[in-house]
């Protein structure tokens, strides 16, 4: 094994990794408040990337302002969709929510396939050339992703761990009557927190476009590998959603240089070994 | 209970001479389904779990039945019994885990789970990977009953499917069933009572997959072929509309959910994603405006039909 192997592997399960604790952060974010499985979350990462292409080959628009656009333009999208669909559901048995939003997964990811067909589409990278560390050559843009998708996690935890805003939010989930009562819109919060995951998607969709290629089935592949990702590290913790994610995405890229046939399947590996040891989620919410 | 027995003997003569009218690969498409939509019914209608990774009992059982008669003169039962089990221990493996996290979670357990299974048929030898397992034999039946022929071969497999809903009907009207139904609506009742809802949910859950492996050994020997399809996520989220659709916790609901999947399936088969999109929309207009379903609206409307006919009656003698 040599280092230059070791550290790229390495390289590539932080850069997914990245994915998997951003993507798997919108889940929990969402879950924790509207207990509702967002299935839709691979279509609204892919609808990101999408829109992203879209922008750039017919308005020219950059990857920058993509990148604030995109999961604009996606968020107000799921907040009617939330309105519209998962509000009526609410009261529902769970399990309702997510087959809505497995059905509106379908229809996107058919409607996308039968417009731009299923091959990848390739969207330039934004941040040229890297720099040579000695043992490897680093991409300034895979750099940009680590460091990006790190100080987001790290931005969203500190929003709702540790500010009021938060305390509201995880207060609603406790007891919605109780913060109703002091006059807080509930619902108002909820659609904004499930436009804020969705949107969350988005961004990742845009970041992920350079480096995955931009193709319908990009968000159906990873959405598998990301809820066994949030059962691994406890459903709606989002400490939890955010090592687990950096850390099962570093293991697979080791898991390329050891034994490369079983780098697709050694999440689900650990979920397993994770039901046998700790039913409850590495760490538990609440 | 007589209107009940001439609805079922209807039913009978219909399928009895269907295939000289229909395209028997196209009925038996449908049989096998309605046993996997009943199999899917019997853990979400009944047992109110969710499995969105019914596709890894269907897929694997398919794949070790086509296996089975490509590799040996094995008998054509035997073979079809060899996949069952095949699930069926697959299942006492994975529902040791997944019935560890309740609700919600038991959907995305079993869906990483058989995305896992997916992987592994992907890269098995005996399954020939990307390209399937083509040519599965028809092994005689017994040893003896030649079914080559797709006419003849119609027959066994609507006795067989006669039988797997039979079982299905005597499940859910048994003790356990009764038990199954009362987890669903109140577990902790259940509890109270001094049962352990978890066995009975566990056993459920193999039950359920023994019937999807059933389904799928069938499918292997109908199609003579298995391909990663048949164990993909697609495969699992399309039984779960077949009985939605039908209706949940309904007898015949899946039957006919499934019924109409596959004539729909067909119909847009040449339309590229159209099927798909299909498929969506109308799992989305079952959630939202039909949650009883097919069947289950049906009755619903009879019900309020007798109910003023009764009315009127009463009037009548008053």
């Amino acid at each position: 094994m040599t280092v230059q192997l070791l550290a790229g592997q390495l390289l590539l399960g932080l850069i997914n990794g990245s994915f998997y604790a951003l993507l798997s952060m919108g889940l929990a974010i969402i879950f924790g408040l509207m207990n509702v499985v967002n299935f839709a979350h691979g279509a609204q990462y892919m609808i990101g990337a999408f829109t992203a292409w879209f922008l750039l080959t017919n308005f020219g628009v950059s990857y920058w302002a993509a990148l604030v656009i995109a999961p604009l333009i996606v968020a107000a999208f799921a907040m009617i969709l939330e309105r519209l669909l998962l509000r009526p559901l609410a009261n529902l048995d769970h399990l309702y929510g997510l087959l809505a939003t497995y059905a509106i997964a379908l229809i996107v990811e058919g409607l996308v396939r039968q417009r731009y067909g299923a091959t990848g589409i390739p969207y330039e990278s934004p941040i040229k050339g890297g720099v040579h560390l000695g043992f490897m050559f680093l991409p300034w843009y895979r750099l940009w992703v680590v460091v990006f998708s790190v100080a987001t996690c790290l931005g969203t935890w500190f929003l709702i761990e540790k500010t009021r805003l938060g305390a509201y939010l995880r207060a609603a989930n406790e007891m919605p009557s109780i913060v109703e009562s002091f006059g807080i819109n509930v619902p108002k919060m909820i659609t904004l927190t499930y436009g804020f995951g969705a949107g969350l998607a988005a961004l990742s969709g845009v970041l992920a476009a350079p480096i995955y290629q931009v193709s319908p089935s990009m968000g159906s592949n990873v959405m598998i590998v990301v809820f066994a990702i949030v059962v691994i590290g406890g459903m709606g913790s989002i400490s939890g959603a955010i090592i687990t994610g950096y850390l099962l995405g570093i293991v697979e890229g080791l898991t390329k240089i050891v034994y490369p046939e079983a780098a697709n399947m050694v999440v689900f590996v650990f979920m397993a070994a994770a039901l046998m040891w700790r039913p409850d989620g590495m760490m538990k919410s609440n | 209970m007589n209107k009940k027995l001439l609805i079922a003997a209807l039913a009978l003569v219909a399928a009895l001479i269907a295939p000289v009218y229909v395209y028997p690969v196209l009925l038996m498409t449908i049989l096998c389904f309605a046993i996997f939509a009943s199999s899917f019914n019997l853990l979400l209608g009944y047992a109110g779990l969710l499995s969105f990774g019914h596709a890894m009992f269907f897929g694997t059982s398919a794949y070790i039945t086509g296996w089975l008669l490509k590799s040996s003169p094995i008998s054509l039962e035997l073979a079809l019994l060899g996949g069952m089990l095949v699930s069926t221990v697959m299942a006492a493996l994975v529902g040791l885990l997944a019935i560890r996290r309740a609700g919600i979670q038991f959907a995305m357990i079993t869906l990483a789970f058989s995305q896992f299974v997916y992987f592994v048929l992907l890269q098995a030898h005996f399954t020939g990977g990307e390209n399937g397992m083509q040519g599965i034999p028809r092994n005689a039946l017994f040893g003896l009953i030649d079914v080559k022929d797709s006419f003849h071969f119609y027959y066994v497999v609507l006795g067989v499917s006669a039988l797997a809903l039979f079982l299905f009907y005597r499940i859910v009207n048994s003790p356990f069933g009764e038990i199954l139904r009362a987890i669903k609506d109140k577990e902790p009742r259940v509890e109270s009572l001094g049962m352990k809802p978890e066995q009975f949910k566990y056993l459920a859950f193999i039950l359920s997959a023994s019937l999807a492996g059933l389904a799928g050994a069938l499918k292997a020997t109908v199609f003579q072929f298995a391909t990663l399809t048949d164990a993909s996520w697609p495969i699992s989220g399309e039984v779960i509309l077949m009985t939605l659709l039908g209706g949940l916790g309904t007898l015949s609901g899946p039957m006919f959910g499934a019924a109409i999947v596959v004539i729909l399936n067909d119909e847009l088969a040449g339309l590229g994603e159209w099927a798909l999109i299909a498929q969506g929309v109308i799992l989305l207009v079952v959630i939202v405006f039909f949650r009883r379903g097919f069947v289950g609206e049906i009755a619903a409307l009879m019900a309020k039909w007798k109910k003023p006919a009764a009315k009127s009656e009463v009037q009548a003698t008053a």
